[in-house]
């Protein structure tokens, strides 16, 4: 355990020279609450997040569902409500910090949820207690059935203010759900808020519907279909439900997933005993082969910045990882440990490189540098695939298929390799895709 | 013979060990391709008429399965496709399907692909016996549909296939 390290209260940087000379002949640098999350194990923090103050129970609810997102990503231990001292503190007063250090919460949430003019206003504000100081302090206007999504952007905030990375409690995740027996099982496209509310059933379990992936720029989602007998991507709007067929291709299609700037669809096609890779731009309709092997190459996955693709490719034998140009060409294969390693996601930090890995009969989730170094195994088991990318690049989501379990689940994992969670779904669920931040 | 061994668990298999101890003429590695031989089909050689869907399943055999992430076709294998072609010859108003199917160990895409490869390897191996290539439509199901149920490889065998599904009489 290294708990003694838990707390950095680290100084502010003071970035512009001149303002940090005022700043500095104004008051003393600060040294405020803080998490590591880079560290391998984290002591959750204690914090003490009160109802908002409101006219009806919305204030709870709100404060609720924050403290069930800090509580979550392993990193923050909300207080029992029954230990606090003083019960109601709103937003208004300067909160008694004693009272709180006391019971060693070392970081206060307080608000208050009123109406204006026929919308919800919510106030938030972050306290550090051993500190005595104000960290955020912030307000929002929503219509009243958004108030899940306000709490979830309170809940950002602090994450963001308390540990430097980007918060990602307003996301979504889209899966294939499955029910029924496994030789006949059911499966549809489903999408629900990251901590399992507003589900949303996107299809009608006729199709069987697999490998759903978020656009990056719009409320659509690719996914793969049988319906009408042949297996296609296809593009499916949020908003309207109206799917369209992506290109028209002479063979399955199958493993698509969006460009960085949304505007391209790329994906496997496969002709006789062989997969390549094409994308198709979604404004032109044009669309590009980009490998010619007469192997299988499929799982393709942009780099964020566009540059670049991974890809798996069994075309030295097994299935290894690959990385080409974005125009396609020559490929360096980047996987060389035992096993086969397969679905490569590049992360949105750009770093580091995610993978199923089969090696000795257990399926692994890892990590790779870019250029194949460094690998690292964060859970390995009978049956754990495709992993996704939470958007700030620091957790993965898979599927995880226990041995006589009967069908799979959901899980995250931070990217130390700790604080693995299930994530509840109503029936089976398989093929995650994280959503990006919601706009 | 390890692998025989671990066969020898489930129910289907012990059965199907003594049919092929019986018969003596199938090698001890290879899996029965024809249902027939596991002792499935409720008919018999004599239920089914000549040149019906069910003479096809039971007296033929519609499936053919495969080896860990292959999709080369073993020895019995190619008995079974023999025995299709010529059926399949001699009926030739049948519009035929054939679906590629992979086991559980697997992922998701790379799956889709296999079972992709091993109907197109089905299909060329019953086209170089003469069936004729516009009749045949190939499809893959990836590890999505699998016919036996559970977590070893008795199971696993199975579900490696490629199946010959007559698609309706066609002209």
């Amino acid at each position: 355990m290294r708990t003694a390290n838990l707390l950095k209260r680290a100084v502010v940087r003071m970035v512009a020279a001149t303002l940090a000379v005022m700043l500095a002949l104004a008051a003393p640098a600060h040294a405020l609450v803080e998490i590591d999350i880079n560290k391998g194990t984290v002591e959750p923090l204690p914090v003490a997040i009160a109802d908002f103050v409101s006219a009806d129970g919305i204030g709870a609810d709100i404060a609720g569902v924050v403290a069930a997102d800090l509580k979550r990503s392993g990193l923050f231990a909300p207080i029992d409500k029954a230990a606090f001292i003083d019960r109601d503190p709103g937003p208004d007063s300067q909160p008694n910090f004693e009272n709180w250090r006391i019971i060693n919460a070392q970081a206060l949430v307080v608000g208050r949820i009123s109406a204006e003019g026929g919308r919800l206003k919510a106030e938030y504000r972050l306290w550090d207690t051993f500190a005595g100081e104000q960290m955020d302090g912030q307000q929002f206007f929503t219509d009243k059935k958004n108030w899940r999504r306000i709490a979830h952007i309170i809940a950002d905030a602090i994450y963001e203010r308390l540990t430097r990375a980007e918060g990602c409690f307003g996301t979504r995740s889209g899966f294939a759900s499955g029910a029924g027996p496994k030789q006949k099982r059911v499966k549809r496209l489903t999408i629900m808020d990251q901590d399992g509310a507003n589900l949303r059933t996107l299809t009608k379990g006729g199709d069987l519907v697999l490998t759903p992936r978020f656009s990056p720029s719009r409320q659509e989602i690719t996914y793969m279909s049988f319906d009408g007998g042949e297996p296609r991507v296809y593009l499916l709007q949020l908003e309207t439900g109206q799917r369209e067929l992506v290109g028209n291709f002479p063979g399955m299609t199958f493993s698509p997933r969006f460009s960085p700037d949304g505007q391209k669809v790329i994906m496997s096609l496969q002709q006789d005993g062989n997969a390549n890779i094409y994308t198709m731009d979604l404004r032109t309709r044009q669309t590009t082969r980009l490998t010619a092997s007469a192997a299988i190459d499929t799982s393709p996955s942009y780099s964020p910045d566009g540059s670049q693709i991974v890809f798996e490719s069994d075309r030295g034998g097994r299935q290894q990882l690959y990385v080409m140009g974005a125009g396609g060409g020559e490929a360096r294969r980047i996987s060389f440990g035992e096993g086969s390693y397969s679905t490569p996601v590049w992360s949105p930090r750009g770093d580091l490189i995610a993978f199923t890995k089969q090696s000795g009969g257990q399926f692994s989730i890892g990590v790779m540098r870019t250029d194949g170094s460094g690998e690292r195994i964060l859970t390995t088991g009978f049956h754990n695939e495709g992993p996704t990318w939470a958007p700030n690049g620091r957790v993965l989501m898979f599927f995880r298929d226990r041995q006589g379990g009967g069908g799979p689940k959901l899980y995250s994992i931070d990217l130390t390799g700790h604080n693995e969670q299930a994530i509840p779904t109503p029936s089976f669920a398989s093929d995650p895709a994280w959503s990006p931040t919601l706009q | 013979m390890r692998r025989f061994h671990a066969l020898s668990r489930s129910a289907p298999m012990m059965a199907l060990v003594a049919v092929l101890a019986i018969s003596g003429c199938a090698s001890k590695k290879a899996l029965p391709n024809n249902p027939g031989d596991l002792g499935l089909s409720g008919a018999g050689a004599n239920g089914a008429a000549p040149g019906t869907r069910q003479d096809f399943t039971v007296n033929v055999g519609d499936r053919i399965f495969f080896d860990t992430d292959s999709s080369v076709i073993r020895a019995d294998a190619q008995d079974t496709l023999r025995r299709q072609a010529q059926w399949l010859n001699q009926y030739g108003s049948y519009a035929i399907t054939i679906e590629g199917h992979a086991d559980e160990r697997g992922t998701r895409e790379y799956n889709l692909a296999l079972g992709a490869r091993r109907a197109a390897a089905t299909r060329d191996f019953l086209v170089a016996q003469g069936v004729s290539r516009g009749r045949i439509r190939t499809i893959s199901f990836g590890k999505e549909k699998p016919v036996a149920v559970c977590d070893d490889i008795s199971c696993w065998s199975q579900n490696r296939r490629a199946v010959t599904v007559l698609g309706g009489a066609g002209s």
